[in-house]
């Protein structure tokens, strides 16, 4: 599913590299948390998994393929087997909830019967059944990030990344978004997860792969957020 | 592609950047009206050269025995009948020669009457103050030098004159202003060309949202960057679409209801000539500002 050999990136115009000879597997259905201190490379980490930034270094190959040799129009038909997630929603604000949705499928040119009728079953799945015309900016946090959790998981993609999506949320919502995150695994869908939140990863006891100043300090499964001294 | 998405993505940026699209619209009408009408203007001088050329003349005056006074050629007095015969033989075997036509001073007179009718001078003249001349056609209108060294410095004759100078005078005037009508339409356009990158930053600006959210869920590029470049095409468009409208109204009231009634010495271009501008001023128009935006969406929309 994901495996990267070696890898290392360094940003133009910068001598640290961002990431160091990172070598690492994850396989198809794996739960991963990917913690670290800000700056430790979680960010390069995803944007590398996303193609938004090629590996100076190393190859990173995700759904089989060599990202590095991906030429840059077959880059879209790659993000559409991906779904992915962040702390800041990045919903339309102009939009309702199911326009939201709607919007990732019709761009990639799906059939407006077929919109029709995966729209309002994602959004029952994700526990938004019947807020379709509700607008963005009426819901509450959790409520929103399940709406974008909605919109990544769509198109069924292989592979689901999240970026921090409790940062913005209070436990008790946290909590229900990582339901739903687990839930969306169960169904066979790859979850990678970059996250701040100790009390999330200490008790969903998943992999968790540790960055430091872009270094793969550990690789643990069924860990535990920090250290265990 | 779904056709109803783009429009209505595209009508959203257009209404958005009304400022802009308007100040694209009324800059690239503007160029492509001056684009049209200096076409326009080549092909006007171009049918007024073939329809002059025919009819100008080389002339040679002769000496009236009023012109002693006023011209040093004419000292020796009036232009006798032999010098006169001379002449016409000569001009006659010259193989350059088309047609040689003598005007008499009551034909010189006549035409005069014809042409200043109207002014006060007309009433004091008669007809034997008016001079003689051959009025001679060339076969190539350039070798007008070869009569104006053979007769220029015969006695009897006063001036030889070459009418194809006066009309190319004139020529040159039009064809100046055609040069000036390219560089001010050059200038528009380039105005034109930097209104629809600046709109294009704008938008693309105003709507990285959007475009953020269709990148990470996979819309091609071409569908990212569709909506910015109609939104061009369609200004540019309507832009040429005035361009068009304002050609037709020119040819209609300028030309058809004006100057053909004020000049009727001049053969005007007629609506086909106008008419075969029109598709090339609209393609010019829908694709200059689409290649435009294109390149500028290179810059300002990473996809």
């Amino acid at each position: 599913m994901i495996r990267f050999d070696n890898v290392s990136k360094t940003y133009p115009k910068q001598t640290r590299p961002a990431l160091r000879d990172v070598s690492l597997e994850i396989e198809k259905g794996e739960f991963v948390f990917l913690v670290g201190s800000s700056g430790s490379g979680k960010s390069t980490f995803l944007r590398l998994l996303l193609r938004e930034e090629r590996a100076s270094h190393g190859a990173v190959h995700v759904l089989g393929k060599d990202l590095a040799r991906l030429s840059n129009w077959k880059v879209p038909q790659m993000r559409r087997q991906l779904g992915t997630v962040f702390q800041d929603f990045r919903l339309l604000p102009n939009k309702t909830v199911g326009e939201n949705v709607a919007f990732a499928l019709e761009v990639i040119g799906k059939p407006r019967t077929a919109i029709r009728k995966t729209v309002p079953e994602v959004l029952d799945l994700v526990g938004l059944g019947g807020k379709d015309d509700r607008m963005p900016g009426e819901l509450s946090g959790g409520e929103q990030q399940r709406v974008a959790i909605a919109r990544a998981f769509v198109n069924r993609p292989m592979l689901l990344i999240a970026d921090e999506p409790t940062g913005n949320l209070d436990p008790q919502t946290s909590v229900g978004i990582m339901k739903l995150l687990d839930r969306i695994n169960r169904t066979g869908t790859t979850v990678v997860m970059a996250t701040h939140d100790q009390q999330i990863v200490d008790q969903m006891r998943k992999r968790v792969i540790e960055l430091e100043k872009g270094r793969l300090v550990r690789d643990q499964s069924r860990g535990v957020y920090g250290y265990q001294h | 592609m779904r056709a109803q998405f783009v429009l209505s993505e595209i009508g959203v940026g257009l209404r958005r950047n009304l400022t802009m699209t308007f100040a694209v619209i009324v800059s690239v009408a503007l160029s492509l009206a001056l684009f049209g009408g200096s076409l326009l203007m080549r092909e006007q001088v171009s049918t007024m050269k073939g329809y002059w050329y025919d009819k100008v003349n080389v002339s040679i005056f002769l000496c009236n025995k009023n012109d002693k006074e006023t011209s040093a050629n004419c000292a020796k007095g009036a232009v006798t009948e032999a010098q006169k015969q001379d002449i016409k033989s000569e001009l006659k075997q010259m193989n350059i020669v088309e047609s040689v036509h003598f005007e008499t001073s009551e034909e010189a007179y006549k035409h005069y009457k014809e042409q200043f009718g109207d002014s006060p001078l007309a009433d004091s003249l008669t007809p034997d103050q008016m001079q003689e001349s051959f009025r001679i056609k060339l076969k190539d209108p350039e070798r007008y030098d070869v009569i104006s060294t053979a007769f220029a410095a015969r006695p009897g004759v006063q001036e030889v004159q070459d009418q194809k100078k006066l009309v190319d005078d004139l020529f040159n005037l039009l064809n100046g202003m055609n040069f000036a009508a390219l560089a001010v339409m050059a200038l528009m356009l380039v105005v034109a060309l930097m209104l629809i990158v600046n709109t294009v930053r704008v938008s693309a600006f105003s709507r990285r949202r959007e475009t953020g959210i269709m990148r990470l869920v996979g819309a091609s590029s071409f569908y990212i960057q569709m909506p910015f470049i109609m939104e061009a095409a369609i200004a540019g468009l309507l832009g040429a679409g005035f361009a068009c409208v304002l050609l037709v109204s020119g040819q209609y009231f300028l030309v058809n209801n004006w100057l053909v009634d004020k000049i009727d010495v001049i053969n005007f271009i007629g609506w086909d000539a106008v008419l075969a501008k029109l598709p090339l001023v609209l393609a010019i128009g829908l694709l200059m500002p689409a290649l435009a935006a294109f390149f500028a969406l290179r810059k300002y929309l990473k996809v």
